[in-house]
């Protein structure tokens, strides 16, 4: 069949479609354009000049076409604004989530039906399988490299066509020395980061810079809006950090620690890390990709992208889903929350500010 | 799920190249000029035997271009292609005058000023022609006098600007005109004098020659003064440095010749293809205006350009949409953008029929738009990225 093989320029997406036209498939190469590459792009990001060039040269070596699409107004729309905008409103963001359920799942899926292809593959460490019910997501064999986390947004419909062939590679290692085996330019390439599209300097720049409003030294505050410290920008601080706080860190003998951002204020509110844990929280923009259960589900949630799950209880509500944590955690406003039952996502949203954190 | 479209255009194993426009395919007469040319030694600058023999091929390519562009031999400067021969004009000539640049320029010519030059933009109307009111109430306004760059056949559109009024507004108002006809040379009769410009522009591989040789001709008494882009070794009259590449210039001197000695009216297949591609849903762009033969400029409401190109492409269909930027991307039309067509900006494909094209070639085409256009339309978001 015709498939859509979204390239980054790096090493996985290169093999996923030397591996797909190996099988047989018609293959069509795409790489987004996300950024202007003339601009300084930081090295090791996906999709810079080089990337582009790099997934260009597999497609010519393995014979089959390649196209560059410009997203770069989509991208900066679609993720970097809303990236900054988010820590404007005291949350700390995944871009990577808005870049795959938007430019990369919505608008090249879009043209992959477009041009007459039957699916549409990524070099996304995770695994599609088959289930009575329909396509089911679940974490991938290299436990390493899981990217799962980052995909719980993916519709049913979207994971219908899609397919992610490195999700049974043991490890890194195996895809690489596929790469060689295929001769690929790109075998040795260094992994890409996270954040691709902070160039040499920091996010802490990029948001400073769309929201100077929020950038420069401003005041740490107890639950109560009494100042006990001072800080260098709130862009540092996000809920659950213990770093940074100087001599606010331990106020009359217990640990603190960030309980909530207030970038308009340039506060950053503090409170005692015996009290800060919640046990329920709330989460927006639900995504299921089960049908969702009215009575509720007990299963393991993740609220980072590198953290041991939790057992929790999620009930579905009119606007999201409320997670009843069984140990009470410290969740960080803006970050995913991700049901799992076993290897298998069950679905997933973002987690909302608590009462608490909005207020003071 | 969908058809299979792998196989290619049903009976056509060959790609169909409709994209003359970007470049179009070498003329025999062209290649067996290049040929000759690359056998000499010489460079023309030299005095001895073999840079003699190397000039007098080099002159000769300039008698006919002048000639056939209508100018002095001398008047008739060679350069690296088209975008050279506008750049060079906008800095030798346009000092000390303020620029009044069509919307619809090629980007060489937009983007084509001095750093710090005083630039306004020539709006078009809906149908892609200068608005000759505008023209007129810019050139009227204080300030330096003008230098006035319109293209003589748009690229994406074909679309032809009334340059014979242009021309006599120009004149009126002591302002100097530069027409780009990268597009129109070898494919209609362009004359200097005839359209009142003063100076040129034309490129090699455009009308069939190779890459890497364009001109730019001016009006009067020859040799006019020309400050050069770089002064190299002096050549071309001090107005164009570096070794003249011979081959490339007899080549684009050679297929200048054979497009306007063997003049084919493509605008019967061009209307064919458009009547086809009107029946599939396209809408034509700047379709009423009076335009270059070989161009349709066809968008397809909703359906973004790309996904066409991709489309077409796969299934051996070469065509473009807008001008191909260096890293390939489809980039946003600014010229149907500045015809007022919104959304439809991003969503045209340019057919541009070369000079060997086959009746073959049109139906095929015809086949692989209808089954492109009957394809799905989803989501629009990358349609909007500009």
């Amino acid at each position: 069949m015709r498939i859509l093989v979204a390239m980054s320029g790096g090493v996985d997406s290169s093999v996923v479609a030397a591996r797909l036209l190996e099988e047989g498939h018609e293959v069509v190469g795409a790489t987004l354009q996300l950024y202007d590459s003339r601009g300084a792009a930081k090295k090791g990001a996906c999709c810079a000049g080089q990337d582009i060039r790099d997934a260009r040269a597999v497609a010519d070596r393995l014979g089959f076409p390649h196209y560059v699409i410009d997203a770069e107004r989509r991208f900066q729309d679609s993720v970097i604004e809303r990236f900054a905008d988010a820590y404007a409103a005291g949350e700390t963001p995944v871009p990577c989530v808005a870049c795959n359920q938007g430019v990369k799942f919505t608008d090249l899926l879009g043209l992959a039906k477009e041009i007459g292809a039957d699916a549409m593959a990524t070099g996304h460490y995770v695994r599609r399988m088959e289930g009575p019910q329909g396509a089911e997501l679940h974490r991938p064999v290299d436990e390493a490299r899981d990217q799962s986390w980052f995909l719980f947004a993916t519709t049913r419909e979207q994971l219908d066509f899609l397919r992610f062939p490195l999700g049974d590679m043991p490890d890194k290692a195996a895809v690489r020395q596929e790469a060689e085996r295929f001769g690929l330019v790109v075998a040795g390439k260094p992994d890409s980061q996270d954040l691709c599209f902070v160039s040499d300097g920091s996010y802490v720049d990029l948001v400073e810079r769309m929201h100077p409003e929020m950038a420069g030294p401003g005041e740490i505050v107890d639950q109560s809006g009494h100042v006990v410290g001072a800080h260098e920008g709130v862009m540092r601080f996000t809920v659950g950090q213990s770093k940074r706080l100087g001599n606010a860190a331990r106020l009359q003998g217990e640990r603190q620690m960030v309980v909530g951002v207030e970038p308009g204020r340039k506060r950053v509110i503090i409170g005692p890390r015996a009290h800060a844990f919640v046990s329920t929280l709330s989460v927006r923009d639900v995504n299921w990709l089960v049908d969702a259960p009215p009575e509720g589900i007990v299963c393991k949630v993740q609220m980072r992208a590198r953290e041991e799950p939790r057992t929790a209880r999620v009930v579905p509500t009119p606007d999201g889903a409320t997670v009843l944590l069984e140990e009470p955690a410290m969740p960080a406003p803006g970050q995913a929350c991700v049901f799992y039952q076993g290897s298998r996502i069950l679905g997933g949203g973002f987690i909302r500010r608590t009462e608490q954190q909005a207020a003071v | 799920m969908n058809e299979k479209t792998g196989d290619g255009v049903k009976g056509f194993s060959k790609p169909i190249y409709l994209d003359a426009n970007a470049t179009e395919p070498l003329r025999p007469a062209a290649r067996a000029a290049m040929l000759e040319a690359a056998e000499l030694t010489g460079n023309p600058s030299s005095v001895h035997h073999a840079g003699r023999h190397a000039r007098a091929v080099l002159e000769a390519a300039r008698n006919t271009v002048a000639a056939r562009l209508g100018v002095a031999p001398l008047n008739c400067v060679f350069t690296s292609g088209g975008t050279e021969a506008n750049v060079l004009a906008m800095h030798g000539l346009g000092q000390g005058r303020r620029f009044l640049v069509g919307r619809t320029e090629h980007d060489a010519v937009r983007k084509g000023a001095p750093d710090g030059a005083d630039v306004a933009w020539l709006e078009v109307d809906s149908h892609g022609q200068v608005r000759l009111d505008l023209l007129e109430a810019a050139l009227h306004a204080p300030g330096a006098p003008a230098f006035v760059c319109l293209m003589l056949a748009n690229n994406e559109t074909g679309v032809l600007h009334p340059m014979a009024e242009v021309a006599r507004l120009c004149r009126q108002h002591g302002a100097h005109l530069h027409v780009d006809a990268v597009q129109a040379a070898g494919r209609m009769d362009v004359n200097v004098e005839d359209l009142g410009a003063d100076s040129l522009a034309c490129s090699g591989h455009k009308m069939g020659g190779p890459k890497g040789a364009g001109a730019l001709v001016l009006r009067g008494p020859a040799p006019r003064p020309l400050a050069p882009l770089f002064e190299g070794g002096g050549q071309e009259q001090g107005r164009r440095g570096g070794t003249q590449p011979l081959p490339a210039i007899a080549g684009l001197a050679a297929a200048l010749c054979d497009g306007l000695d063997n003049p084919r009216d493509l605008a019967p297949l061009r209307n064919r293809l458009e009547q086809a591609a009107r029946a599939a849903g396209a809408v034509v762009c700047g379709a009423v205006a009076p335009r270059l033969g070989n161009t349709a400029s066809l968008a397809l409401p909703g359906r973004r350009a790309q996904g066409q190109l991709m489309r077409l492409d796969l299934d051996g269909v070469c065509v473009s949409a807008g001008s191909a930027c260096s890293s390939g991307k489809v980039a946003f039309s600014h010229v149907l953008d500045a015809m007022g067509l919104g959304e439809l900006a991003g969503q045209a494909i340019r057919v541009s029929l070369p000079w060997d094209v086959s009746e073959a070639d049109v139906a095929g085409f015809v086949q692989g738009y209808a089954r492109m256009a009957a394809g799905t339309g989803a989501g629009a978001g990358l349609a909007l990225a500009r």
